[in-house]
C-alpha cells in the first residue's frame, strides 16, 4: 500500500482528499487502480499524467517501482518548448 | 529506464571538449537546407487566405472564380479537412486552427488556401475567393475576456477545475491550484508584504526562419512531408491523424532549423500543405511570410499576474500567493497551469498557494516558447521577492538565498525536492566579480532566479559501424542547438575513439523508430542516453567479433580505448584490435556490426539557473540599454561546453528582448498592429553586451554522464532581471513587460504626479 499524493484537481476529482492509498507496486498498477476506484480521474488520466517517486518525475517508465516509504505525488504531465 | 542508466564517476576524454560542429560548414556557406530549400517535380505554390477578423462566423464562402483561374490546381476550405479527430477535443482545436471550421476565432486564422503553379497565381486565386462573414464581438485582452459581459468565443466551454463544474459556458477554460499550508496563518505572521499586479505581453518565439514545408501525397495514399520541425514524428501523428492516412505510409523529414523554441512543436500549415497535395495530384510547397507567422502560428500568451509576499523580519517568507491569469488564445489550453506550478518553485516556503486562470480570447493559438509560461510568472514573482527585499532592508540576493529551496523542501507544487541546484547556483551569483561591480548615474543592477522542470521522453537511435571504422549515429531528435556535435562526442566517449571517426544525422520517420519532439530540453539528454546504451550493445557485438577474430571465449575479450583487449591466462600475445581493423573484417564474422537502443529517458531532473543584468535608462527617453548580463545555470555535465553556453546566451537575449521591447500590439478592431520585425522588435547583436555565462556542473543522478538538459531554463529570468534592474536604475517599481521607453517614461512621469 502506499500513500499517493494529488494536485489541486486531482485531488478535487477523488473527492477532495489531498492523498489517497492504493496498492500498487508500479506506476502501471498505480494508475489502473486509480481509474478503477476513482473514476474521476479518468479524463485527467487521458491528458496525461506524470509521476514524483522522491522528486524524480516520470513521464513514460510506467514499469518503475514504487519504493516502500517513497513519497508518491500525481502531477499533470507537462509540455516544454 | 534500466539501472545502466545511473550517474558513476569517471573521466572524460571527448565529452566536454569544444570541436566544430559537423553542420557548420554547411550553414555558413548556405549549402545547408531549411524547410523552404527542398524542392519536388511538378511541385506547386500554395498560398493561404487569412480571416481579416478578430472573431467573424463564415457565413459563405465561393471558391468557383479561383479554380476557374488559369494554373490554379487546388483550392480547400474546411470542407476539405473532414472531422477525424473521433472526440479528440485537442486534435480537433488543431484542426480547426489549421483552417477555420465555420468561424474565424482570431485575425490571421486560415480559412481557405489555394495551389497554383506559381506565387503570382496563388496569390491572384486569392483575390477571387469570395467571403461573407458576420463579424462578432471581440475580446483580445487576458482579464476582459473573463470580466461579466465578455463576447463568448465558444459556446461549449464550461470552465475546468471549478467546482461545481458551471452549467453555463465562458472564456475561462480551466481553473488550476497548487500549494500547501495556510497562506492567510502565514501572512498574518508577516511584518513586511508585498503584494501587486504584474502583466506581461504576448511575445513570439521570432524564429529567423519562417515555417515552410514541401507535401506530396501519391495517388495510393501515401505521401512525404518535408518541413522545418522540432519533432518531425510528432508532425506524422498529427499529420496522418488529421487526413486520414496511416502512419507508417506518411514519410516525414525535418530539415535544418532556423530556430524554434516550442514554435515548432505544433502543426499550423503542413496538413493544409497535404491536403492541397491530395487534391491537386501534385507535390506542393507552403512557405509562411512573416507577416503570417505572427498573425498566424503560435505566440506565448499574455498575462496578468497578482502576487503577495510575505516575510517576516529575520528575512524568512511565511507566505507566499499567486493568481495567474494565462492567454490561451482562441482555444483552450493549459497555460496558466504551468505557471502555477513553477512560480514559486525556487523558495522554501511552508504556506504557498497558486492559482492559474486559463482563458481564451480572440487570438492565435498560444504554443510553447522554451520553458512555456515560466518567464511570466518569474518575472512577477522576483519582482516581489525583489522589493520585499527591500521592504526588509536587505541584500536581494541574500534574501534570496535564506529562502531558497534545498533538498527535503517540499515544492510550491507538489513533490519534495531531491537534491537541487539553486543553491549552488544563487551562492555563484555571490561570488561573481559582476555582483560588485560599481554602477554609475541612471545604473541598476537586477538579479531574478528561475526555474523549470526539464523531460526526457520516448527516445531511439542507431549507431552503425563502417568497413573502415568509422561510424555513422542516426538519432531522431531533431538538432535545435548543437546535438549532432554533442551527440557524436558522447558516441566517441563511449567507444573509445575520435570524434572525428563519428557523424551523426536525423534520421527520418521511416528509417528511425519513434521519436519524441526536441522540447522540454531534452535533445542531448535523452539521445546521449540512447546512445551510450546503442554503443554498449555495438561493443557487445565488437567483442563477439574479436573473439572469433582470435577463437577464444568471448568472456575473455574486453573492451578499452576503442580496442578489443584479450585479458586472462594464455592470451598475451594477441595484440589488441582496434574498431577499425574489427570493422574491417567483420564480413567474415558475421556481418554488419550496429548497436540499437529504444528507451524513455525519464529522470531529466529539474533545473535552476540565477541571472544578474546591469542597464542604464536614459531617463530622457526612457530607452534601455543592458550594459552586463550573466547567467549561471547548471548542466549536470556539460557535453559541448560552448553549445551550452550558446542556450545559455541564446535564452538570455530571448528573455532581455521580451523584457525591453516585444510585444504584440493589437488595435480596437482586434487585428495585429505589428506582424513585422520592423514594428516588434527583437533584440540583435549591436543592442547587446556579450552574455557572460558561468556552467556549474552538479551530477544528474539520473544520467550514465551527469548530463541535464539546459536549453530552456535559461529564458525563465531575464523578464524579471531586467524588470528589476530598470526598477532599480529609475527608482519606480515596473510592473509591466515589455520595460519599453513609453512605460518606462509613463512611469516616471506618474512617480513625480505629472
Amino acid at each position: 500500500m502506499v500513500e499517493v499524493k494529488l494536485w489541486g484537481a486531482l485531488s478535487a476529482s477523488v473527492g477532495g482528499d489531498g492523498s489517497v492509498d492504493i496498492e500498487a507496486k508500479n506506476i502501471r498498477e498505480l494508475l489502473r487502480k486509480l481509474a478503477e476506484e476513482y473514476p474521476g480521474v479518468e479524463p485527467y488520466l487521458k491528458r496525461g499524467i506524470a509521476v514524483s517517486i522522491d522528486g524524480v518525475i516520470y513521464r513514460d517508465s510506467w514499469s518503475t517501482k514504487l519504493p516502500e516509504g517513497a513519497e508518491i505525488f500525481l502531477l499533470p504531465r507537462i509540455v516544454g518548448g | 529506464m534500466s539501472i545502466d542508466v545511473g550517474h558513476k564517476a569517471r573521466d572524460f576524454k571527448s565529452v566536454g571538449t569544444r570541436p566544430i560542429r559537423p553542420d557548420g560548414i554547411d550553414k555558413v556557406t548556405g549549402r545547408a537546407r531549411y524547410g523552404a530549400d527542398f524542392n519536388m517535380p511538378g511541385q506547386l505554390v500554395s498560398r493561404i487566405l487569412r480571416s481579416p477578423h478578430a472573431h467573424a462566423r463564415i457565413v459563405r464562402i465561393d471558391t468557383k472564380k479561383a479554380e476557374a483561374l488559369p494554373g490554379v490546381k487546388a483550392v480547400i476550405t474546411w470542407a476539405d479537412l473532414p472531422d477525424l479527430t473521433e472526440g479528440d477535443a485537442g486534435l480537433y482545436d488543431i484542426l480547426d486552427n489549421c483552417m477555420a471550421r465555420g468561424t474565424a476565432l482570431y485575425d490571421g486564422h486560415a480559412v481557405a488556401a489555394v495551389a497554383a503553379i506559381d506565387a503570382r497565381t496563388a496569390r491572384e486565386a486569392l483575390k477571387l475567393i469570395e467571403i461573407d462573414y458576420e463579424i462578432l464581438a471581440h475580446v483580445t485582452d487576458v482579464d476582459a475576456a473573463i470580466a461579466p459581459g465578455a463576447p463568448l468565443i465558444h459556446n461549449d466551454v464550461f470552465a475546468k477545475g471549478v467546482h461545481p463544474q458551471p452549467t453555463t459556458p465562458s472564456n475561462l477554460a480551466e481553473r488550476s491550484e497548487y500549494g500547501h499550508g495556510d497562506v492567510e496563518a502565514g501572512f498574518a505572521e508577516a511584518d513586511a508584504i508585498v503584494e501587486r499586479t504584474y502583466r506581461t505581453e504576448q511575445t513570439h518565439q521570432g524564429y529567423i526562419e519562417p515555417h515552410a514545408c514541401v507535401a506530396s501525397v501519391n495517388s495510393d495514399g501515401s505521401g512525404e512531408l518535408w518541413v522545418c520541425t522540432q519533432g518531425h514524428f510528432a508532425y506524422r501523428r498529427f499529420c496522418a491523424q488529421l487526413l486520414g492516412m496511416d502512419i507508417s505510409r506518411l514519410r516525414v523529414t525535418s530539415s535544418e532549423i532556423g530556430g524554434g523554441f516550442g514554435g515548432k512543436t505544433h502543426v499550423w500549415g503542413e496538413p493544409v500543405a497535404l491536403a492541397l497535395s491530395r487534391k491537386a495530384g501534385r507535390p506542393v510547397k507552403l512557405v509562411m511570410s512573416r507577416e503570417e507567422v505572427f498573425r498566424g502560428s503560435g505566440p506565448t500568451s499574455a498575462t496578468s499576474i497578482d502576487v503577495k509576499i510575505g516575510a517576516s523580519k529575520d528575512g524568512t517568507i511565511t507566505a507566499a500567493s499567486a493568481t495567474l491569469r494565462y492567454s490561451g488564445g482562441a482555444y483552450a489550453g493549459t497555460w496558466a497551469d504551468l505557471g502555477a506550478q513553477t512560480a514559486f518553485a525556487c523558495y522554501d516556503l511552508k504556506h504557498v498557494k497558486s492559482v492559474g486562470y486559463d482563458v481564451i480570447v480572440n487570438r492565435p493559438k498560444s504554443a510553447a516558447y522554451r520553458a512555456p509560461s515560466a518567464p511570466m510568472a518569474a518575472f512577477a514573482v522576483e519582482s516581489a521577492i525583489d522589493e520585499l527585499a527591500g521592504k526588509l532592508g536587505m541584500d536581494p540576493l541574500e534574501f534570496r538565498i535564506k529562502n531558497a529551496a534545498k533538498e527535503g523542501t517540499r515544492s510550491s507544487y507538489g513533490p519534495v525536492f531531491g537534491p537541487i541546484g539553486i543553491g549552488p547556483t544563487l551562492d555563484a551569483a555571490k561570488a561573481h566579480p559582476h555582483m560588485s561591480a560599481p554602477l554609475g548615474k541612471n545604473q541598476g543592477r537586477g538579479v531574478a532566479c528561475g526555474f523549470w522542470f526539464n523531460f526526457g521522453g520516448q527516445t531511439c537511435v542507431d549507431l552503425n559501424i563502417g568497413a573502415d571504422g568509422t561510424v555513422n549515429v542516426a538519432v531522431g531528435t531533431v538538432d535545435v542547438g548543437g546535438s549532432r556535435a554533442s551527440l557524436s562526442l558522447v558516441a566517441a566517449e563511449e567507444l573509445g575513439i575520435s570524434y572525428d571517426q563519428v557523424k551523426a544525422v536525423v534520421a527520418d520517420t521511416a528509417t528511425l523508430g519513434y521519436n519524441d519532439t526536441t522540447d522540454g530540453s531534452r535533445g542531448t539528454f535523452s539521445s546521449s542516453m540512447a546512445i551510450i546504451r546503442a554503443a554498449r550493445n555495438a561493443i557487445a557485438v565488437l567483442r563477439g567479433r574479436a573473439a572469433e577474430m582470435w577463437d577464444i571465449p568471448v568472456e575473455d575479450v574486453a573492451w578499452e580505448a576503442g580496442h578489443a583487449k584479450a585479458v586472462g591466462a594464455g592470451h598475451g600475445n594477441l595484440a589488441p584490435l582496434s574498431l577499425k581493423e574489427i570493422a574491417a573484417g567483420a564480413s567474415k564474422t558475421g556481418g554488419p556490426v550496429a548497436g540499437h537502443s529504444e528507451l524513455v529517458a525519464d529522470g531529466a531532473g529539474v533545473s535552476f539557473s540565477t541571472h544578474i543584468c546591469d542597464v542604464e535608462v536614459d531617463p530622457e527617453t526612457g530607452a534601455t540599454r543592458v550594459l552586463r548580463y550573466t547567467v549561471i545555470q547548471d548542466a549536470g555535465k556539460a557535453v559541448h561546453p560552448t553549445y551550452v553556453e550558446g542556450q545559455y546566451q541564446g535564452g538570455a537575449v530571448q528573455g532581455i528582448g521580451w523584457a525591453l521591447n516585444e510585444e504584440y500590439i493589437y488595435g480596437k478592431d482586434g487585428r495585429l498592429q505589428n506582424a513585422g520585425f520592423l514594428d516588434y522588435r527583437i533584440p540583435v547583436c549591436s543592442d547587446l553586451p556579450m552574455i557572460d555565462t558561468q556552467i556549474l556542473e552538479i551530477p544528474n543522478p539520473n544520467h550514465p554522464y551527469g548530463v541535464r538538459g539546459v536549453g530552456e531554463t535559461s529564458i525563465v529570468p531575464p523578464l524579471a532581471a531586467v524588470a528589476n534592474a530598470v526598477s532599480n536604475a529609475v527608482g519606480v517599481r515596473m510592473t509591466h513587460v515589455p520595460v519599453s521607453p513609453p512605460r518606462i517614461l509613463a512611469a516616471l512621469d506618474a512617480e513625480r504626479g505629472d
